[in-house]
């Protein structure tokens, strides 16, 4: 069952789409929060808005692929980098957030708390890794890179199994919503249980 | 913003924010020009509540009449913020979850029993809550375990009176709390993921010196009325040199015991939550540092809030009650 036929100029639509609902919904939110019309604490609000955002675009850009594939057509995969840049743009605001707003530059406080618990150490490694993916998603760095952006760019599982651990270790108590997720990154990964498995064996 | 100490209770912050004031903010923006772009991004506003309506909420909070805190100009968190950032896993894990599940929580009929170690035992009901002691107004510093802080106008009475009218008999050396349980109202109840899997109903408790503190407030309003469901109506405490989960919520029995309760956070992560859980700066959560805290005031994003934590949360006239103890080792 093919739902819509992928033309050029579909794949166009719908990237202006990804870029108009992730990137008004960003400045929406920042907007919103710095004129203070958030219910509560505007940061607690910002830092689970770009947290959640970011993993949801990462698992969006992950089951591109089973997609394609489902779907027997490519075109999907053309998708893939821009969901990724904009999963990286949110993590780094959700970090920008954390040092800026929660810690307020008191920057022993920040290195403290990057070092000394674990749930920020992981999700800083996270960070990381998609920073790395982020700027050699660049089409001149890719060429260059060779067989090596590939295997770079297999990280992305070590970075959504550390973004999940991370977001599990955040909360006081097991909730819903974790379940869910934990239930979509199982399944995305079971999709490359071939891949993952050569992968983890060649390390 | 920097502190300085009068009292040891009381903050001499000046640039109190009148509510009213406050509640102009919008006015203020609008006659600067400000109608079309907050016309255009009101209906964005809750950016995660697209499925919930703006309904005014249905709970009535009934004014009160009162003694009123006069002698603490501290800077007071803006009412709506009190009462719509909330933890109250009876209603859901999140933040917003209460104010939404709430309005609908039926406090009247109402009972209240004080029982136990005690020679007269008694039970109040849901107006004997407004009028059986006098109510007056304290203005307390809220200081939540997860690092940020609030500072809000209760209205109650000291839970000393209420003990002491029940004469507690000689081997009284605690006093235990517990929440509502009834699953009709309390979705979280309901469902362990909707409250993230705490075994309820809530239970707290007290040392029988530290419910007797003058500081420990039985408290049954906030902001000039009675408390709406979302921050513990009809009745809850308040103990404001303790991380914010001890101020036990909706209760429906304080018992006198002779050996420490169990507590509900305590229970659950004990390495996390311990059995006094006072504020105390030195002593970090093993997930984050407890060393300052956020307070949340006005401002949204741009307000430099970030501020020393106080040991007792700055009531010190609390610190002869420990003395001798080991508070690293008794968190």
């Amino acid at each position: 069952m093919v739902w819509i036929r992928l033309t050029n100029r579909r794949v166009i639509a719908l990237k202006s789409l990804i870029h108009i609902i992730a990137g008004l919904w960003l400045v929406q939110t920042f907007y919103a929060a710095i004129s203070d019309q958030l219910a509560g604490d505007p940061v607690e609000i910002l830092l689970h808005f770009t947290g959640i955002g970011a993993l949801n675009l990462l698992l969006l850009s992950l089951s591109l692929t089973p997609l394609a594939k489902w779907q027997r057509q490519g075109s999907w995969i053309a998708l893939r980098r821009l969901t990724g840049l904009w999963s990286f743009t949110y993590a780094l605001c959700h970090f920008l957030v954390f040092i800026l707003f929660e810690l307020q530059l008191e920057w022993q406080l920040v290195a403290s708390e990057i070092i000394q618990r674990p749930y920020i150490t992981v999700g800083f490694s996270a960070l990381l890794i998609l920073t790395a993916l982020a700027i050699t998603s660049i089409s001149v760095l890719r060429r260059r890179m060779g067989r090596s952006w590939q295997k770079l760019h297999n990280t992305v599982y070590i970075a959504v199994l550390l973004i999940m651990l991370h977001f599990t270790w955040s909360l006081k108590t097991l909730e819903l919503q974790i379940l869910i997720y934990a239930i979509i990154t199982g399944t995305l990964l079971w999709f490359r249980r071939n891949k993952l498995a050569g992968f983890l064996i060649k390390k | 913003m920097r502190i300085k100490i009068k009292k040891p209770s009381d903050l001499t912050d000046n640039d109190v924010t009148d509510e009213s004031i406050y509640k102009n903010r919008r006015q203020v923006l609008r006659s600067l020009g400000y109608v079309g772009a907050s016309a255009l991004l009101a209906p964005h506003a809750k950016a995660f509540n697209w499925f919930s309506d703006d309904d005014e909420p249905a709970f009535k909070r009934r004014p009160l009449t009162y003694q009123s805190d006069k002698n603490d100009p501290q800077t007071i968190t803006p009412e709506d913020k009190a009462t719509s950032y909330n933890n109250f896993y009876e209603f859901g894990t999140d933040k917003s979850d209460p104010v939404e599940n709430a309005q609908s929580f039926n406090v009247n009929p109402w009972t209240l029993k004080v029982d136990g170690l005690v020679n007269k035992p008694f039970s109040i009901d849901f107006d004997n809550l407004f009028t059986r002691f006098p109510l007056q107004e304290r203005i307390y510093r809220l200081r939540c375990v997860e690092a940020w802080s609030m500072v809000i106008p209760w209205i109650g009475f000291p839970l000393a009176q209420l003990i002491k009218q029940a004469d507690p008999q000689g081997s009284a050396k605690y006093v235990a709390f517990q929440t509502l349980r009834d699953p009709k109202q309390m979705p979280g109840q309901r469902n362990r993921f909707v409250g993230g899997g705490i075994d309820y109903p809530y239970v707290e408790g007290l040392r029988l010196d530290e419910a007797m503190h003058d500081l420990t407030l039985l408290t049954v309003g906030l902001y000039g009325k009675s408390l709406p469901p979302q921050n513990g109506a009809p009745v809850r405490l308040v103990v404001p040199w303790k991380y914010g989960f001890k101020s036990i919520k909706s209760i429906v029995r304080i018992s006198l015991v002779e050996q420490q309760p169990p507590t509900t956070w305590n229970t659950l992560a004990p390495h996390e939550y311990g059995f006094y859980a006072n504020v105390n700066p030195t002593v970090d959560h093993p997930r984050w540092s407890q060393a300052s805290e956020r307070r949340i005031t006005t401002g949204g994003l741009l307000a430099r809030n970030r501020i020393a934590t106080q040991m007792f949360n700055g009531y010190e006239e609390v610190a002869s009650l420990y003395a001798g103890m080991d508070l690293r080792r008794l968190y």
